[in-house]
């Protein structure tokens, strides 16, 4: 099992350098560091100095990948990408163009997405179980099809639908809640509740649907037909029987995505002005500050990975015959 | 008139007359005759599947262009004709020139007068501050008050024409299907529906604004038509690109196993590890660029519109297909183990030949079943990146970016709702439908539903 993990980690070393590479030269293709040094300095002050002087002082004054002038092994370290994107895996993040110091950014930052993201999360799958639990109770009816059928018709609703519903309902024509923004030292719950409610409400349709199948997987089980042909209440196979095996599949399935609730949601951040990481991020890409987003393309993937680390491992948890080698 | 074919438009119609020689061929398969068939036999696939085909439609005739003929200047004689910078389509066309009617800015849906107020003068030559009347709608009215009467009136013509088309329509399918066992009567029932809005939505766009207007004073229901047309193309256009891409590798992993195996799962791991916003975001300002260096790229707006389009397209193709080639690794990796491919190993059999006869047909569900999800997937996202400023180009109408340009309006009062629900409605019934279809054709081709409903 340690050896497992050592092993998945030392995979995550390539993976990383790979996502470094590609983002790394993405923005650079899009961004030369002259661009760069322009759209940071502004427009009135753009002359060759200023830009080399920029330059100099962000240590963007070097060739990309290969240096040619230095000597051995420095040809390789001696470079933007060198310096910029390897630096990373220090976790050393640096400072933005803008010059403010990205670690603490985002460690301040993580804490509103957080408080955004996690009770979405967890109120989400408890929703959606109960949901699909009562669902599954009907199974076989015209109340079940009917259920379906709403699940499909909520999936299909576009997702800023549901915000801006939200919001003209329970904000505007309601009075509420805040529309937006976030005051942590002050109610911050008052400004939490739309955004996990949106979050909420929006994933029903497919999460409850999910759930649906795999507790009808189970229910065609054989330990089921045994339990109903010993005459067990179906209440007691509903709860007692399918649901805690249900709750194996459910578990490995939503398990990847706890380390990028850090990240938080792009969208729910945006509209509801939540300075968390997901609305970093999103200003990040509009000004176009590459050391911001080098940094959070890296945590993201690091998330990522260890969420699927993670995943295997609840999989040996759940379920004993699973091993891992 | 000179016609003007796009880099989309030529793309959508290659892909339609090659879904077309595929789906032949694939009739002469009788299990996949029987599992389309397990599809046609409900009345949901046949409505879905009707409702997705007038999408479709809609989006195939709005991918012919042409640009109009400028009538020559007085007085200039020339022999060369000079042609609208505008490109019209067919569809435009069959609006009846729904799009052409502009009003100053917004209004309410059927509304007779605008939606702000102006200084203007009143007959006495007094400056007022008023609401000023509509130049397109109703004005031949001598009383407002009889608006919705006339409405009614025409809503009334408008639907016994539907009526006597849908009648027609549906006459000649009846009288060529009338042995066939599939419930064609509920697609027959969304033809008429489809025909009866259709001509209705038309001929009442004449005399009104029947879902009002936006900012810039351009009709919203013709917004929303022209929207079919990017939401249809994207969703087909990113999964064609993203298929091959997907199957080759995905085959070729599962097929060859060991560094190729190893290669393929580090670079659709690498790829999906990177949030998909950011590549997708990072991508588009990198094409963006290009465009705005080699300006003399397009000739036009619309062409120039439409390569960001083409590479959005790419884009959302190539960062997608991770989850399509881990599905067919998998389900490779399984039949490669099967006794006729070892079978076939033993005969000697050449490996192009195995891929081709012997695996490559047996991952064709899971294409399709990719194909139809990911569909609906795609028009949402189209909505979320337009949000983000990654979408599509702003001139190129479509439903994200009417919600984009709506989305703060409902704060006023009144608030203008009608941008929103059009985009809402229009891509609510395309999304609804693919993905109820999505799960039908699950159903009958998924090996493990289908076991279970034959087996029961």
């Amino acid at each position: 099992m340690l050896a497992y993990i050592i092993r998945r980690l030392l995979y995550a070393i390539p993976i990383l350098i790979g996502v470094n590479l590609l983002t790394f030269t993405l923005f650079f293709v899009v961004n030369s560091p002259d661009d760069m040094a322009a759209s940071q300095l502004g427009e009135k002050y753009v002359t060759p100095e200023a830009i080399a002087a920029w330059k100099t002082k962000n240590g963007y004054n070097k060739p990309l990948f290969v240096n040619a002038d230095a000597e051995g092994l420095s040809a390789l370290t001696d470079t933007i990408f060198f310096t910029k994107s390897l630096r990373l895996f220090a976790f050393d993040f640096g400072r933005s163009e803008s010059g403010r110091d990205i670690t603490t950014d985002v460690s301040t930052r993580m804490w509103p997405s957080l408080a955004v993201a996690l009770p979405t999360f967890m109120v989400g799958i408890w929703v959606n179980i109960c949901v699909a639990l009562l669902v599954v109770m009907f199974h076989a009816t015209r109340l079940d099809r009917w259920a379906v059928f709403l699940f499909v018709s909520l999936m299909s609703i576009s997702y800023l639908f549901y915000i801006i519903g939200g919001q003209y309902l329970l904000a505007r024509t309601w009075r509420l809640v805040p529309i937006s923004g976030f005051n942590a030292d002050n109610q911050p719950w008052k400004f939490l509740i739309l955004p996990v409610l949106v979050g909420v409400v929006a994933g029903i349709g497919s999460g409850a649907r999910w759930y649906r199948t795999l507790f009808l997987e189970e229910a065609n089980q054989d330990y089921v037909r045994t339990a109903r042909a010993k005459g067990v209440s179906e209440i007691s196979i509903l709860f007692r029987h399918i649901l805690p095996n249900a709750l194996i599949p459910i578990l490995t399935g939503v398990v990847v995505l706890i380390p990028s609730l850090f990240m938080g949601s792009l969208l729910i951040e945006s509209f509801f002005g939540i300075p968390g990481l997901g609305s970093y991020m999103l200003d990040a890409i509009k000004s176009q500050d590459f050391a911001i987003v080098r940094s959070m393309v890296f945590i993201g993937s690091i998330l990522y990975i260890f969420g699927l680390i993670l995943t295997d491992i609840s999989y040996t948890w759940a379920d004993p015959r699973v091993r891992l080698t | 008139m000179k016609p003007l074919v796009l880099w989309s438009d030529a793309l959508i119609y290659l892909l339609v007359i090659s879904l077309s020689i595929f789906f032949y061929k694939l009739r002469q398969d009788p299990q996949t005759r029987e599992r389309w068939g397990q599809v046609f036999a409900s009345r949901l696939g046949m409505v879905t599947f009707t409702v997705i085909i007038a999408y479709v439609g809609i989006a195939l005739l709005d991918s012919l262009h042409f640009r109009r003929a400028l009538d020559a200047t007085e007085g200039v004689e020339s022999g060369e004709i000079f042609y609208d910078n505008k490109v019209t389509s067919v569809l435009d066309v069959m609006l009846g020139g729904m799009g052409e009617r502009f009003e100053r800015t917004y209004s309410a849906p059927f509304a007779l007068k605008s939606f702000e107020k102006k200084n203007m003068k009143d007959e006495q030559g007094l400056a007022i501050r008023d609401y000023p009347p509509l130049k397109h709608a109703g004005q031949y009215l001598a009383d407002p008050a009889d608006k919705w009467f006339d409405v009614l009136v025409k809503t009334t013509a408008a639907l016994l024409w539907g009526l006597v088309i849908s009648a027609l329509v549906v006459g000649v399918q009846w009288f060529m299907l009338r042995g066939s066992a599939n419930p064609w009567y509920a697609s027959w029932g969304i033809q008429a529906v489809i025909i009866c809005f259709g001509v209705w939505l038309v001929s009442i766009s004449h005399y009104y604004h029947v879902l009002g207007t936006d900012l810039g004073g351009t009709d919203v229901a013709y917004q929303s038509i022209k929207g079919v047309r990017t939401g249809v193309l994207l969703g087909t256009l990113s999964t064609l690109i993203m298929l091959p891409i997907a199957v080759t590798l995905g085959v070729m992993a599962g097929y060859f196993k060991g560094w190729v195996d190893d290669v393929v799962q580090y670079l659709y791991t690498t790829l999906s590890s990177i949030p998909g916003i950011l590549l997708i975001a990072a991508s588009v300002l990198l094409f963006q660029v290009y465009i705005d260096l080699n300006p003399d790229f397009f000739s036009i707006g619309m062409e120039k519109a439409d390569a960001r389009f083409i590479a959005l397209c790419f884009i959302l193709g190539v960062t997608s297909w991770s989850t399509l080639c881990r599905l067919i690794r998998a389900e490779t990796l399984k039949i490669s183990q099967l006794g006729y491919v070892q079978a076939a190993h033993a005969f000697g059999v050449s490996h192009t030949r195995i891929l081709s006869r012997h695996i490559l047909p047996n991952v064709v569900h899971i294409i399709l079943i990719t194909f139809v999800l990911d569909f609906s997937a795609l028009v949402l996202a189209e909505a979320v990146l337009s949000y983000i400023g990654v979408g599509i180009d702003p001139s190129m109408g479509s439903w994200g970016n009417m919600i984009n340009g709506a989305r703060s309006e409902l704060s006023r009062e009144p608030a203008v709702w009608w941008t929103l629900s059009g985009a809402f409605f229009f891509m609510f019934v395309l999304v609804l439908a693919a993905n109820l279809f999505s799960d039908l054709v699950r159903d009958a081709f998924d090996p493990r539903t289908s076991m279970r409903s034959s087996g029961t």
